[in-house]
C-alpha cells in the first residue's frame, strides 16, 4: 500500500522523465506499438520503394531482431511475386485488376499507405513555360504540338520522355491527364526505364519534358537542373496533393496474399503509424492518408 | 625430368583398381558433370520455349502479329496488337552498325597482333583486351550515357547534309536531338564486341601456316600483298567465325544497350534517332508486368527470339567451321 | 637459286626493297601504309583502354577510401558500397563452389574419357549453345525457374544457380585445355608403370595442370564478378540493410552468410542508382562503385597472369 506522498513523488518522477522524453524531439522515433521478430521481404513499385525503404530502416532500427528487406523490380514484379507467394508484400502503383488473374487479385488484401504525386518537368533551357493546361499536356503528348514556342517558350523542338508503357506512372498520367489518348511514338519520343535515368535524360537533353515523382523533383540534386510545371495552374507540392487540387497523384498501395500477420501485419500498422504517416512521409514528398 | 616426377608418384601406387574404379564410378561422375550441360540446355530451350508460345497458344494472339511494325500491348487500348517488328528491326539495325564499325578495327588489331606487333607490343595489347572483356556491361551504359550520349548530342546536333549545286540535297541525316540514338547504342556495342572478333580473328591467322608466308614473302611480295591476297583468304571462314559470335554477343547485350538508345518503340527514322532493341525492351517491360498477362507473355516471345538467333548463330559457326576443316 | 631468293631466305620481312624486282613502289608505299594503320589499331585500343582507366581514376578520386568501401548506402551522405561489395564477393564465392567442381570434372571427361562420338559433339553444341545464350534470357530463365516455379522469391542461391549455368561451358572448356596441355608422355609413364586411368587422372595429370586449372578459375571468376543482366532477375535489386555479421545462422535470411535472402551486388547496385537513385551523392556513388569494379576485373585478369606464370614455373621445374 503506496502512501499518497510516496505515489505523488513517483508519478512526478514519471511526469518528468515523459517531459524529457518529449522535449528530446527528434532523438530516436518512438517505438512501435509492436516489435515482431522475423524476417519479411517487400517488393515492387520503384515510386514507393524510397518510402517503404526508409520506413523499413526506421522499423528495424527500433526493432532488432526484425528484417525486412525491400526490393525494386516493378508494380508488376510486386503483384507477381505477392500473389505467387514469393514475397510478403507486394509494392504497386496499380490495382491488380486487369493485371493478375480475377482468382488471385481476389486474394490480395490492399493497404493503401500514401498519396504520390507526379510533376511534369522540362529541361531549364525551356524558357518562359512554367504551366501547362490539360489540353496543352495532350497536344504536346500526342505529338500535335511539335514545338515549345506554341506554347509559349523559346523555338525548341519538345522532345517527349516516357516511362515505359507498362509502368504504372505513365498509366496513372495517361489516365488522369490525357485522357487515354494514344500517345506520340517515333524520333522525337524516348524512353527511359525509371525515374532517376529520365532525370537524367531530360538534364541532358535540350527541349525535353517528362513526368517525374515528387520526391525525385524535390531531390536536392534534381531541382537545380529541372524546370517544373503547374498544372492547369496548380503548383505541384504535397499540400495541394493532399487537398485534391493537384490532380496529378495516386494511391500508394501495399498488398498481401490474405490478412497480414506477425510482422507483415506489424510492419504494416507501423506505416499507417503517426511515425510514419507524420513525419517520414511528407519529408520524402508523398502525402499521408491518416490525418 | 618429367618422367622423374611421374615416376615418383606412380611408384606410391597400388598397381590395382580400386573398388571405385571397378565399378567405373569415376568415369560416370565426370561424365555426368560433362553432360549437364546437355541437360542445362534442353532445360533452358524447354522453358523459354513454353513460355514464348503462350502468346500464341493462351492469349490466342496469331503468329503473323508478332511480324506487325505497331506494338500496342496494353489490355485498355482498342487497337490492341503485338507487333514485334521495330523490336527485331532494332535488333537488326543495331548489331549491323556494330558489326560495320568494329569488324575492320577488330581484324586489324587481329592482324597487328598476329603479323607486324614485335613481342613486347603483343605483350601489352593482349592482356589490354582481356580486361576490355572484363569490364561489366554496366559500366560500359555508365560511360555511355555520362560520355558519348552528351557528346554526340552537342557535337553532331546540327543536319549532317551533302548537297550539291543543281541536283540539291543528295544526303541527309538529321542531326542528334538527344544523344540517345541508334549510333550511340552500335558505337558502345563495338567497343564490347571487338575483344570477341579479335581473339577469333587471331586465332584464325595464328593457324595459317607459316609456309605460306615465307613462300609468299621468297617470291618477292611485300608483307601487306601477302596479307591481302594470301592470309586473309586463306582465314577467311575463321574470320566469319569471329564475326558471328560477335553478331552473338552484340545481339544479346542488354543493359549497356537499354541505357543509351533512348528505346523508342518504333522503326527510326535514320541512324541519329532512338531506336529499341529486343534486349533493352524487355528490360524495360518485365518488371512492370505481371506474370500470366499476355504484355509479358509478348515478353517471353521476344526471349524466344533471342534464343533463336543465339542458337542459329552457333549452328552457322559450326558449319562455317566444317567448311574450314573440309577445304 | 636466284639472288633473291638467297637473300630472302631467313630475312622475315622479305628482301630488301632494291632487291624486289616484283614488287613496284606503289605496293611498297602500299605495304608501309597499312602497316601504319595496323599499328594505328593497336595504339587506337591502348588509349580508349587507357583514357577509360584514367576517367575512372579520376572520378573516383574523391570518392573511393576506406570508409566508402567499409560504410552503408546512403542517400543523405556519401554512402558506402559494404553490402553490395559483400555481396559481390558471397555471390562469387557461392557460385564458384558450384561450378568450379562441375567444371573440373566435366573438363576431365572432355579431355581423358570423351570419345570421337555423337554424345561428345552433343555436348560440345551444349556447350556452345549455352556460351551464346544471352544473359538476360539466363536471367529470365533463373527467374521462371528459381524465383516463381520454386517459390524462392530473389535469394542469392537462385542467383548463383543461374551465374553456373552461364559460366559452366566455359568453366569446363578452361578445364578442358588445361588438362589437354599436360603432356601425353605423363599418361604413357604413368600407365606403363601400371596405374590404372583414373589414378594416372587424378595423382598426375589433374596436378600438373593445376596452372591452368587455376587460371581458368581466374578467368571464370573476373566474368562472374561483373554480371548484372542474370542477376537483376534472380537476385533482386534494391538497397540491401545494414548486415549484421556476427549472424551465422545460415538459414535466417537477415544473417549475409545465408544463401537464402536476396543479394544485390555491385553492379547490379549500379544499374539501380543510374535507374532510380536519389541524392546528390548518386554520380558519385556510380563513380567510385565502377571503379571498384574495374579495379577488381584488374586485379583478377592481371592477377590470373601472373598466378599462372608463377605456378607454371614452379610446378614444372620440379
Amino acid at each position: 500500500m503506496l502512501n499518497g506522498t510516496r505515489r505523488l513523488g513517483s508519478l512526478a518522477i514519471a511526469a518528468m522523465i515523459f517531459a524529457a522524453a518529449c522535449s528530446s524531439a527528434g532523438s530516436s522515433p518512438t517505438p512501435p506499438a509492436n516489435c515482431v521478430t522475423g524476417s519479411i521481404t517487400a517488393a515492387g513499385s520503384t515510386a514507393l520503394q524510397p518510402l517503404v525503404d526508409a520506413a523499413a530502416k526506421q522499423y528495424v532500427k527500433v526493432c532488432t531482431g526484425a528484417t525486412v528487406t525491400v526490393n525494386g523490380g516493378g508494380s508488376g514484379t510486386g503483384l507477381s511475386q505477392v500473389a505467387g507467394g514469393s514475397v510478403q508484400i507486394g509494392d504497386s502503383d496499380v490495382t491488380p485488376a486487369g493485371k493478375l488473374s480475377t482468382p488471385d487479385a481476389n486474394k490480395l488484401v490492399d493497404h493503401i499507405v500514401a498519396r504520390q504525386g507526379w510533376i511534369v518537368v522540362t529541361n531549364k533551357d525551356v524558357t518562359g513555360v512554367t504551366n501547362l493546361t490539360t489540353q496543352q499536356n495532350i497536344d504536346i503528348w500526342t505529338g500535335k504540338t511539335k514545338n515549345w514556342k506554341d506554347v509559349g517558350g523559346p523555338d525548341k523542338l519538345i522532345v517527349l520522355i516516357f516511362r515505359p508503357a507498362s509502368s504504372g506512372t505513365r498509366s496513372t498520367f495517361k489516365k488522369l491527364v490525357l485522357g487515354n489518348a494514344t500517345e506520340a511514338t517515333g524520333g522525337q519520343t524516348l524512353t527511359e526505364d525509371s525515374n532517376g535515368a529520365v532525370t537524367t535524360a531530360i538534364t541532358k537533353t535540350s527541349g525535353a519534358v517528362s513526368v517525374i515523382g515528387f520526391a525525385y523533383y524535390n531531390d536536392p540534386a534534381n531541382k537545380p537542373n529541372l524546370n517544373g510545371l503547374q498544372l492547369d495552374g496548380v503548383d505541384a507540392t504535397v499540400a495541394n496533393m493532399a487537398s485534391a487540387t493537384y490532380k496529378l497523384a495516386a494511391d500508394g498501395h501495399m498488398y498481401t496474399n490474405g490478412q497480414p500477420t506477425g510482422l507483415t501485419a506489424a510492419f504494416l500498422a507501423y506505416m499507417m503509424s503517426p511515425d510514419v504517416q507524420g513525419t517520414l512521409i511528407p519529408s520524402l514528398s508523398y502525402a499521408p492518408v491518416v490525418k | 625430368m618429367a618422367q622423374i616426377s611421374t615416376t615418383n608418384r606412380a611408384a606410391g601406387l597400388r598397381a590395382t583398381p580400386s573398388l571405385a574404379e571397378r565399378i567405373d564410378l569415376p568415369q560416370r561422375v565426370v561424365f555426368a558433370a560433362a553432360a549437364s550441360m546437355i541437360f542445362i540446355v534442353v532445360l533452358l530451350l524447354a522453358f523459354i520455349a513454353w513460355q514464348g508460345v503462350q502468346l500464341f497458344v493462351k492469349d490466342g494472339v496469331p503468329i503473323g502479329q508478332i511480324l506487325s511494325p505497331t506494338w500496342q500491348p496494353d489490355s485498355t487500348s482498342p487497337d490492341r496488337n503485338f507487333g514485334l517488328l521495330p523490336f527485331i528491326a532494332g535488333t537488326v539495325f543495331v548489331t549491323a552498325i556494330a558489326l560495320v564499325i568494329s569488324t575492320p578495327l577488330s581484324v586489324g588489331l587481329a592482324l597487328f597482333l598476329s603479323e607486324v606487333a614485335p613481342h613486347w607490343a603483343r605483350a601489352i595489347v593482349q592482356p589490354a583486351l582481356e580486361i576490355f572483356v572484363g569490364i561489366p556491361s554496366v559500366v560500359w551504359g555508365w560511360l555511355g550515357i555520362t560520355i558519348l550520349v552528351p557528346f554526340l548530342s552537342s557535337t553532331f546536333h546540327d543536319d549532317l547534309v551533302l548537297s550539291l549545286p543543281i541536283v540539291g540535297d543528295v544526303f541527309r541525316v538529321p542531326g542528334f536531338l538527344t544523344g540517345f540514338s541508334w549510333l550511340a547504342g552500335s558505337l558502345i556495342l563495338s567497343i564490347m564486341i571487338l575483344p570477341t572478333i579479335t581473339s577469333v580473328s587471331f586465332d584464325a591467322f595464328r593457324a595459317v601456316p607459316q609456309e605460306l608466308r615465307t613462300g609468299s614473302l621468297a617470291l618477292g611480295t611485300t608483307r601487306w600483298q601477302t596479307i591481302r591476297h594470301l592470309l586473309i583468304p586463306s582465314a577467311l571462314t575463321g574470320v566469319l567465325t569471329a564475326v558471328v559470335l560477335g553478331m552473338t554477343r552484340a545481339a544479346g547485350e542488354a543493359l549497356a544497350v537499354q541505357m543509351v538508345i533512348g528505346n523508342s518503340p518504333s522503326l527510326p527514322a535514320a541512324i541519329t534517332q532512338p531506336v529499341t532493341t529486343l534486349t533493352s525492351q524487355i528490360t524495360l517491360d518485365m518488371g512492370n508486368t505481371v506474370f500470366g498477362e499476355p504484355w509479358q507473355d509478348a515478353l517471353w516471345t521476344m526471349s524466344l527470339v533471342l534464343l533463336i538467333i543465339s542458337i542459329t548463330s552457333v549452328v552457322l559457326v559450326r558449319l562455317l567451321n566444317k567448311r574450314r576443316m573440309a577445304s | 637459286m636466284t639472288a633473291t631468293a638467297s637473300q630472302a631466305i631467313g630475312r622475315p620481312n622479305g628482301p630488301k626493297p632494291s632487291l624486289r624486282r616484283g614488287s613496284s613502289r606503289g605496293s611498297i608505299l602500299a605495304d608501309r601504309a597499312a602497316t601504319a594503320v595496323l599499328w594505328g589499331t593497336g595504339v587506337f585500343v591502348l588509349l580508349l583502354l587507357g583514357s577509360i582507366i584514367v576517367h575512372f581514376a579520376l572520378a573516383a578520386w574523391g570518392v573511393v577510401s576506406p570508409s566508402f568501401v567499409l560504410s552503408d548506402p546512403s542517400d543523405s551522405v556519401l554512402g558506402g558500397v559494404l553490402p553490395v561489395l559483400w555481396n559481390s564477393i558471397y555471390m562469387l564465392a557461392l557460385t564458384m563452389l558450384i561450378a568450379v567442381p562441375i567444371g573440373i570434372l566435366g573438363g576431365i571427361y572432355m579431355a581423358e574419357y570423351a570419345g570421337d562420338n555423337a554424345l561428345t559433339s552433343a555436348i560440345r553444341f551444349a556447350e556452345e549453345a549455352i556460351s551464346s545464350v544471352p544473359s538476360i534470357v539466363v536471367g529470365l530463365f533463373g527467374l521462371i525457374l528459381f524465383v516463381d516455379e520454386f517459390h524462392w522469391g530473389f535469394t542469392a542461391l537462385g542467383g548463383a544457380l543461374a551465374l553456373t549455368l552461364f559460366n559452366l561451358p566455359l568453366m569446363t572448356r578452361l578445364s578442358e585445355q588445361a588438362l589437354r596441355a599436360v603432356p601425353q608422355e605423363e599418361r604413357t609413364a604413368s600407365l606403363a608403370l601400371g596405374a590404372t586411368k583414373w589414378q594416372t587422372i587424378r595423382h598426375i595429370i589433374v596436378p600438373l595442370a593445376i596452372p591452368g586449372l587455376i587460371t581458368g578459375v581466374i578467368l571464370t571468376a573476373g566474368r562472374v564478378f561483373g554480371e548484372a543482366a542474370v542477376l537483376l532477375f534472380t537476385s533482386g535489386i534494391g538497397t540491401p540493410p545494414h548486415y549484421d555479421f556476427s549472424n551465422l545462422d545460415l538459414t535466417n535470411p537477415a544473417s549475409p552468410w545465408s544463401p537464402f535472402r536476396p543479394a544485390t551486388t555491385l553492379s547490379v547496385y549500379i544499374y539501380k542508382l543510374q535507374s532510380e537513385g536519389l541524392g546528390i551523392y548518386r554520380n558519385q556513388i556510380i563513380d567510385g562503385a565502377a571503379a571498384i569494379l574495374i579495379s577488381m576485373v584488374l586485379i583478377f585478369n592481371l592477377g590470373a597472369r601472373f598466378l599462372g606464370r608463377v605456378l607454371t614455373r614452379r610446378l614444372t621445374a620440379a
